[in-house]
C-alpha cells in the first residue's frame, strides 16, 4: 500500500467540507465567538490598556482574534474523529483498501481549509475596528493562516487519536484550547511579565503564530518575524508527524 | 491469487486479549458462493473472527486465506475482494444515502464513469430509490442496514461479511433483509459470511458453525445439526412455573430452561411423557406441547446453556446515551 492515496484525501476532504456547510450552526456559532470577543470584551477592556503603543485595543487583539478563530476551527474539526468513532463511520473508512496516513492527511486539510474559510470571515471585519493592512500583505497572511490551521489541526488529530472518548474534551478544553490560546500573547502584549509568565509565552508555538499575523496585520511584532516562521515551521513539521504515527498505531 | 473454489480458508486462527483467549484455534473452509453461518452467544468470538478476517484485527496466532489472499501479508488485496456489513451501524447520518454510496465509491476506486450508474443499481436493489437524497439521520433502523448492504456491494466485492446484519431489528424488518440477502444470494454468486445469534436465522445458511467460548464445537448443515438431538422437545406452561421447574428438577433430573414462552425440556418421547407429566404437577397445567428439536435446543444440547437474547450490555447502554448527548451537542 502506498502512503499518498489522492482519492482517500479528497474523499476525507470533501465529506468534511460537505458537513460544514449543511451544519449552519457550527458556522454561525464559530463566527459569533469571535465577534463576542472583539467588539464587547475588545470595547470594554479598551479604556484600561495603555501598554498597546499606538493601537487602540480592539486593534491590538485582532490579529489574536483571528488565530483564536483558527484554534477553535482546526481542533474541533480534528476532534470529529472521535465522533466518526462512536458512531461508526470512522470503521468504514478504516476498513477500506486505503493507507491511514491518508485519512489523516485528508483530516489534516479539511481542518485547514475550514479554519482558513473561518478565519478569513474574521478577517474582512478588520475595517469595523479600523484595522487597515496592506493588500499586499492578503497573501502572506493567508500563509501564516494556513500553516497554523494545518498545525493545529495535527494537534487536534493526536488528541483525537489517544482520547478514547469525548468526554475528556472539557479536559481538552481547559488544559490545551484555552492554556495555549491565553498564553499566545493574543489576548495582552507579551511584555513587562513576570518571569514564568514569560517563559510560558516564549514556550508556545503559538506565540509565535500570532506575532507573525500582528507584524503582517498591524506592522510590529514583538519578536523577529523570520525567526517565528522558522519555529512555527519546525512544530509544524513535527506535529504532522506525530499526527500520523498517532492516528496510525490507534486501536478503533 | 490462486484459483480455489474456497472463499475462505482458516488455519488454527487465534486471537488473544492479554491473556482472555477470545478467538481459540479455530479452523474451517467455506466454499465460493457459499452461504456459511457462525452461530454463538455473545462473546462467543464471532465478531473478533470477522474482525480478524476482514483485516481489522491480526490474529496472534494462526493464518488465514480470504479471496485467496493471506490477511495480514495482503491486506489491502483482501479488502479489495471484501465488503462488510458492521454489527454497529457505520454510516454518516449526515450525509444523504447517495453521498454515503459515493464517498463509499471513491475510496474503493469504482471508476468515476461507473459509479453514478452503480449508485442507482444497488439503491434501486435495496428499494432505497425514493430516498436517494435524503439525509440518512431520517431514516429507520432497518432502511439503514439495507443502505449498508447496497453499500458493501457498491465495489463488487466476492465476498460479504455480515457481522449480526439483523440485530436490533424488529421481527418484519429482520425478515425483509433476509429476502434481500436470500435475493442476492439467488442473482449473484456472492459468498455471504454471516455471524448470527439468531436461530431462525442460522437455518438460512448452507452451513453452519456453533461457536462457544471462542472454539468451534459443531459444523455442518442445519438438518444434520438438528439430527443430533434424538428426542422430542417439550413446551410447558403452568400456573407456576417455579415450582414446576423444581419439581421437574427433582423428580426427574432433568435439565429445564425457561424464557416468556414457559418452560422447556427434551424428553425422549413426548407424547408419553405429557400425560405422566398433567398427573404429577402440583401446579395447574396451562399449556403443553410436545414438538421436534430446533437449533436451540442443539446449542443447548452442546453446551448445557442457552443462547440469550441478552438485555444490553453496559457499553451498549453508554453508546445510546452518548448518542442522545451528540444529537444535542453536534
Amino acid at each position: 500500500m502506498e502512503i499518498i492515496d489522492f482519492s482517500c484525501i479528497y474523499m476525507v476532504w470533501l465529506r468534511d467540507t460537505i458537513r460544514y456547510f449543511r451544519e449552519k450552526s457550527q458556522l454561525y456559532g464559530s463566527i459569533a465567538r469571535p465577534i463576542l470577543w472583539l467588539f464587547v470584551l475588545g470595547m470594554g477592556l479598551r479604556g484600561s490598556y495603555r501598554h498597546t503603543g499606538d493601537f487602540s485595543y480592539t486593534q491590538f487583539i485582532f490579529p489574536g482574534i483571528v488565530a483564536m478563530t483558527i484554534i477553535f476551527t482546526s481542533i474541533q474539526s480534528a476532534i470529529s474523529i472521535i465522533w466518526d468513532r462512536e458512531f461508526g463511520f470512522l470503521k468504514e473508512i478504516l476498513v477500506a483498501p486505503v493507507p491511514r496516513t491518508s485519512i489523516a492527511i485528508g483530516k489534516a486539510l479539511s481542518g485547514t481549509t475550514l479554519s482558513l474559510i473561518q478565519g478569513s470571515i474574521i478577517l474582512l471585519l478588520s475595517p469595523l475596528v479600523q484595522v487597515h493592512f496592506p493588500l499586499l500583505h492578503l497573501l502572506p497572511i493567508l500563509a501564516v493562516m494556513g500553516i497554523l490551521s494545518f498545525t493545529l489541526t495535527g494537534i487536534g488529530i493526536v488528541i483525537a487519536a489517544r482520547m478514547t472518548s469525548f468526554q475528556g474534551f472539557g479536559t481538552i478544553m481547559n488544559f490545551v484550547i484555552m492554556p495555549m490560546w491565553f498564553l499566545s500573547g493574543a489576548m495582552f502584549p507579551p511584555t513587562g511579565l513576570p518571569r514564568w509568565l514569560n517563559l510560558l509565552i516564549r514556550g508556545n508555538p503559538l506565540t509565535y503564530g500570532v506575532d507573525l499575523l500582528r507584524w503582517l496585520i498591524l506592522g510590529f511584532s514583538y519578536y523577529t518575524p523570520w525567526f517565528g516562521l522558522i519555529l512555527l515551521m519546525i512544530f509544524g513539521s513535527v506535529v504532522t508527524f506525530a499526527a500520523v504515527f498517532f492516528f496510525n498505531r490507534g486501536e478503533y | 491469487m490462486t484459483a480455489s473454489p474456497e472463499a475462505i480458508v482458516v488455519n488454527g486462527l487465534t486471537r488473544d486479549f492479554r491473556g482472555f483467549v477470545a478467538v481459540d484455534n479455530i479452523s474451517f473452509q467455506v466454499r465460493a458462493g457459499e452461504n456459511f453461518g457462525f452461530l454463538g452467544p455473545n462473546g462467543a468470538g464471532k465478531t473478533t473472527t470477522v474482525k480478524m478476517l476482514c483485516t481489522l484485527l491480526r490474529p496472534s496466532g494462526g493464518n488465514a486465506q480470504v479471496a485467496g489472499c493471506d490477511i495480514v501479508r495482503e491486506q489491502s488485496q483482501v479488502r479489495k475482494s471484501i465488503g462488510i456489513i458492521f454489527q454497529d451501524p457505520s454510516l454518516d447520518d449526515r450525509l444523504t444515502a447517495r453521498e454515503n454510496l459515493r464517498f463509499h465509491g471513491i475510496i474503493y476506486k469504482v471508476p468515476g464513469k461507473e459509479l453514478p450508474e452503480r449508485i442507482d443499481q444497488s439503491l434501486e436493489w435495496m428499494e432505497l430509490a425514493d430516498r436517494a437524497d435524503d439525509l440518512v439521520r431520517t431514516f429507520s433502523g432497518g432502511m439503514k442496514r439495507r443502505l449498508e448492504i447496497a453499500r458493501g456491494l457498491l465495489h463488487l466485492p466476492k465476498i460479504l461479511f455480515l457481522d449480526e446484519p439483523t440485530l436490533g431489528l424488529d421481527p418484519q424488518t429482520r425478515n425483509r433483509i433476509w429476502e434481500y440477502l436470500l435475493r442476492l444470494r439467488k442473482d449473484t454468486n456472492i459468498t455471504l459470511f454471516l455471524t448470527t445469534h439468531y436461530m431462525d436465522e442460522a437455518e438460512h445458511c448452507d452451513r453452519i458453525a456453533i461457536i462457544d467460548h471462542g472454539k468451534i464445537i459443531a459444523l455442518d448443515t442445519p438438518q444434520a445439526l438438528k439430527a443430533q438431538v434424538r428426542g422430542d422437545v417439550i413446551d410447558l406452561q403452568t400456573g407456576d412455573d417455579a415450582l414446576t421447574e423444581k419439581e421437574l428438577v427433582a423428580q426427574h433430573g432433568i435439565a429445564v430452561w425457561g424464557d416468556s414462552q414457559g418452560l422447556h425440556f427434551e424428553v425422549p418421547n413426548g407424547a408419553q411423557f405429557i400425560p405422566k407429566l398433567v398427573r404429577e404437577l402440583t401446579a395447574e397445567v396451562i399449556a403443553v406441547s410436545t414438538r421436534r428439536p430446533t437449533l436451540d435446543d442443539v446449542f443447548l444440547k452442546l453446551t448445557g446453556r442457552e443462547i440469550r437474547d441478552d438485555s444490553p450490555s453496559a457499553r451498549d447502554q453508554m453508546k445510546s446515551r452518548l448518542q442522545r448527548i451528540g444529537r444535542r451537542w453536534r
